[in-house]
């Protein structure tokens, strides 16, 4: 924990040198328009890696929240478009409950299947993504057919800040408190870290593991509704690959994907990187071409940093180094605790 | 053993070697000389730098200063693979296997033996199975074992595995061979068969670094030993000419008096009751009850449905029929409802089933007690920090600070800390499966220590252990399990190592079975007598 709190402190200052030098090279990255642009980005990603984070610490993902957010954001849409009167929230409801369902049927093939997460997510994501194709029939739903209050409520704003942000606020509050500060939450961690060890405590293996893909799939129900309503259209593409993304703020985070570590400051912090990194980019001229290419490289160079961290921290590290560079199957043999 | 033999020079021996890890020194100055035909027990307690050296031997680390000598000749190690090129192998207790791939690949990965193709001419990348398959086909029919070379590992037993790794040392030619603790998984008929084999490697000349925590054993097998203390050689000589206790003393440095102290409580009112418990499969008709202050050991051969008992009293499976209740309530529907009325289980295999490694020391101690030490619907830090406190102090686990994650522990710390964890449950019954599996002596007289602290407070403790003397030193009660089934229960006046022995292996076996000789000789008091020993083997086989 001590250590996981110096990487998020590191990352922090990264953040922090990352804005100054943008704003240096150009400054109209801090005006007020740019940075609401930052933070209602940022809560939509720092949403969906805190769902991700769920899957990850469990030692398992979730590759379905792109098209869950496609699937219920449709479906809101649909809603509206049927009945432009309805209030926001209730579309919100009806996004978020359905993303429950779709992540809850995620969960129950996981748990109550005993099939790999990846594999099933693997399958239900072009599953949900097809489903978008035949309840909308192929066809977009566009800024004039959604009713106004729908395309209204993430921009209306409460305090200077809008409700999309408040709603991003909330989220990590209630992550941080149940993860970090019930029974619940570290028992997610102690799952993830030693499966064979978690039945041993009576932890519900299963019954965790449904809880955990039905909240990534309400979470990412309830950023469906906020992303349609944010870009103002709903179509077969919405938030496609967006689970990259995801997995890209955990894992720049701290988050292993090995399970078992990663914490909600972190999760924040690497979403927040990556959105400064993809609004700065075009900011200060970069082409987009590179932009991918940058993201991924950040991802490569957490990803080394996390794991050399990892391998300093336990006491065999050196002799398990030693035989995985030598590459003998005796040394790594003799890498056996003494 | 002829006298030649005795005198036979060193096929491989260390001088003066010293080996520092950072702030730790791992040797300091250890010798040994494994010689030809012969098999030298290297004795010592978990840290004493028995692994270090064997790592020195085998190329993986290479030593701060002092001499490695091959047949005489000094010989830099520098790799893994110059010491196989020198004909040093070592079978280590988790043998390294690939289980998805065949034996044949096992055998030869590594190494593999290549040729050259017509239009490939550089000697490389051409597997030359034909030769691997009739090599490992020899091999293999030399340690007697039929196992077929398509077979993929995974589904070989432990001893079959353990047969193949041996046979892997020997595909290269082997000519020092380093067993480490290698019968910690194996049925007492298993290690007549490792041993037999080890016996004829002996006579066929190659010279055996044998490493084990079990002195019957070592009596059994060894020619001579050498006793590290603290990275240091303390002594070294003849088997014949040593007695266990002066082995103990040399390891530890101290007389141990009584290996087994057996704590004396009162026993009292009936705490766990188990009727007619079976799942169909690995275990029938279990019947028994454990009482309050009451040690109750069980005892039988592996495999015969003791661990998978013990996960079904738990809750982890669940049996067919039968019942289990503590103080008349219901148990073994779910781990966690066992925990609220009080019985854990201690498993097996502590690192893999019980250690959270990124976790920290306070929540690796809390994880069983949350439900306990919640408040409202949140976690308590403070009561999980008190608590995880009591556990390092009681237990003497060296830590920097509580909120250091488990994996920066020493082993045996991170140990100390699964079994910790467990107490601070509070617990009526505690199931602790094979607790002293791979310990060293003083970790050892530590856990039968802590078994009569927790008896003394009226806890119901039920043993598991495949070792006899343990189980008879510290049980009140010895339940003898076989092919599933509980076929005794005997009380502590009762306890004759030959009747326990022969129930654990059925009737058939009995005035043969080596395991009850061995568990004989080993409680015998004073020095057992290592001929009469290698006699009762060698009948035995």
């Amino acid at each position: 924990m001590q250590l996981l709190a110096r990487r998020d402190a590191t990352l922090a200052l990264i953040i922090a040198a990352l804005v100054a030098a943008i704003v240096w090279r150009a400054p109209v990255f801090a005006s007020a328009g740019n940075l609401d642009t930052v933070l209602n980005d940022g809560a939509i990603l720092t949403i969906m890696a805190l769902a991700q984070m769920h899957a990850l610490v469990t030692r398992g993902v979730d590759l379905s929240v792109g098209a869950v957010m496609a699937l219920s954001g449709m479906l809101a849409a649909l809603l509206s478009r049927a009945h432009p009167e309805l209030p926001a929230l209730l579309a919100m409801g009806v996004a978020a409950g359905s993303g429950l369902l779709l992540g809850a049927a995620n969960g129950a093939l996981i748990a109550g299947l005993a099939m790999p997460p990846i594999v099933v997510t693997l399958g239900t994501m072009s599953v949900y993504r097809g489903l978008v194709f035949v309840i909308s029939g192929g066809a977009w739903v566009n800024a004039h057919e959604l009713g106004a209050g729908f395309l209204r409520f993430p921009h209306e704003r409460l305090l200077g800040l809008t409700w999309l942000t408040w709603i991003g606020v909330l989220v990590v509050a209630v992550c941080y408190l149940s993860l970090h500060h019930r029974r619940a939450g570290r028992e997610l961690y102690a799952l993830g870290g030693n499966p064979a060890a978690a039945r041993y405590l009576g932890i519900d293996v299963a019954r965790r593991e449904l809880g955990v893909y039905s909240i990534t799939g309400a979470l990412a129900g309830l950023c469906g509704y906020l992303w349609v309503a944010r870009y103002a259209v709903a179509y077969t593409e919405t938030a496609l690959g967006f689970e990259m993304q995801t997995i890209a703020a955990c894992v720049i985070g701290g988050v292993s994907i090995r399970g078992g570590r990663g914490g909600v400051v972190g999760c924040l912090l690497g979403a927040t990187f990556l959105v400064v990194l993809f609004n700065a980019l075009p900011v200060i001229d970069v082409s987009p071409f590179w932009q991918m290419a940058i993201s991924g490289a950040t991802i490569l160079v957490a990803v080394a940093l996390n794991a050399r961290g990892e391998r300093r921290r336990s006491p065999s590290g050196r002799a398990g180094r030693t035989s995985i560079a030598r590459g003998a199957p005796t040394a790594a043999a003799g890498a056996k605790a003494t | 053993m002829s006298p030649a033999a005795l005198s036979s020079p060193a096929a491989l021996s260390l001088t003066g070697i010293e080996k520092r890890f950072g702030g730790v020194q791992a040797l300091a100055g250890v010798a040994l000389e494994i010689r030809a035909g012969q098999v030298l027990a290297l004795l010592g307690e978990n840290g004493a730098g028995k692994s270090t050296a064997v790592k020195i031997m085998t190329g993986v680390h290479r030593p701060d200063a002092g001499q490695v000598r091959i047949a005489g000749e000094v010989a830099e190690l520098a790799s893994p693979e110059v010491a196989r090129q020198r004909g040093v192998a070592a079978v280590y207790q988790d043998a390294l296997s690939f289980d998805d791939l065949s034996v044949a690949e096992n055998l030869f990965m590594g190494h593999l033996i290549t040729r050259r193709s017509g239009w490939a001419p550089r000697r490389g990348g051409w597997l030359d199975w034909k030769a691997m398959r009739s090599r490992a086909a020899a091999v293999l029919q030399s340690l007697e074992a039929e196992i077929d070379l398509d077979t993929p590992l995974g589904a070989l037993s432990v001893a079959q595995k353990h047969r193949v790794s041996i046979a892997r040392a020997l595909t290269h030619d082997a000519r020092v061979l380093i067993l480490d603790e290698p019968t910690a998984a194996l049925s007492s008929r298993e290690v007549d068969d490792l041993f037999r084999i080890v016996r004829r490697l002996a006579a066929g000349g190659t010279a055996l670094l044998f490493i084990s925590h079990k002195l019957d054993e070592v009596f059994s097998i060894a020619d001579r030993y050498t006793v590290f203390r603290d990275g240091r050689h303390v002594v070294d000589g003849l088997i014949a000419e040593a007695d266990e206790a002066s082995l103990v003393r040399a390891m530890v440095g101290r007389a141990i008096t009584q290996v087994f102290p057996k704590a004396t409580v009162e026993i009292g009112a009936p705490l766990l009751e188990v009727r007619e418990l079976g799942n169909d499969v690995e275990f029938d008709g279990v019947s028994f009850t454990l009482n309050r202050g009451e040690v109750l050991g069980f005892y039988g051969l592996v495999g015969a449905g003791r661990t998978e008992l013990m996960e079904a009293l738990f809750g982890l499976t669940r049996p067919t029929r039968g019942e289990a209740a503590i103080d008349g309530r219901a148990i073994g529907r779910s781990p966690g409802e066992s925990i609220e009325h009080g019985l854990v289980l201690v498993p097996e295999d502590r690192q893999r089933n019980g250690a959270f490694a990124a976790l920290s020391i306070r929540e690796n101690v809390a994880l069983p007690s949350l439900r306990r030490l919640g408040r409202g619907p949140f976690l308590d830090e403070q009561a999980e920090e008190r608590l995880a406190r009591q556990v390092v102090e009681r237990l003497a686990i060296k830590h920097a600070s509580l909120s250091q994650s488990l994996s920066e522990l020493s082993g045996g710390n991170q140990q100390k800390v699964v079994i910790g964890k467990w107490l601070a449950t509070d617990p009526r019954v505690v199931i602790l499966d094979e607790p002293t599996q791979g310990i060293d002596v003083g970790a050892k007289a530590a856990v039968h220590t802590f078994i009569g602290e927790l008896v003394a407070r009226g806890v119901g403790v039920i043993l598991v252990s495949s070792e006899l003397q343990e189980v008879m030193g510290v049980a009140d009660r010895i339940a003898v399990m076989r092919e599933g089934r509980l076929v005794r229960l005997i009380d502590r006046p009762d306890f004759d190592a030959k009747v326990i022995a022969a129930s654990a292996l059925g009737a058939g076996h009995e005035s043969t079975a080596l395991g009850a000789a061995r568990g004989e000789a080993a409680l015998g008091a004073g020095a057992p007598h290592p001929t009469e020993k290698e006699d009762a083997a060698s009948r035995a086989s």
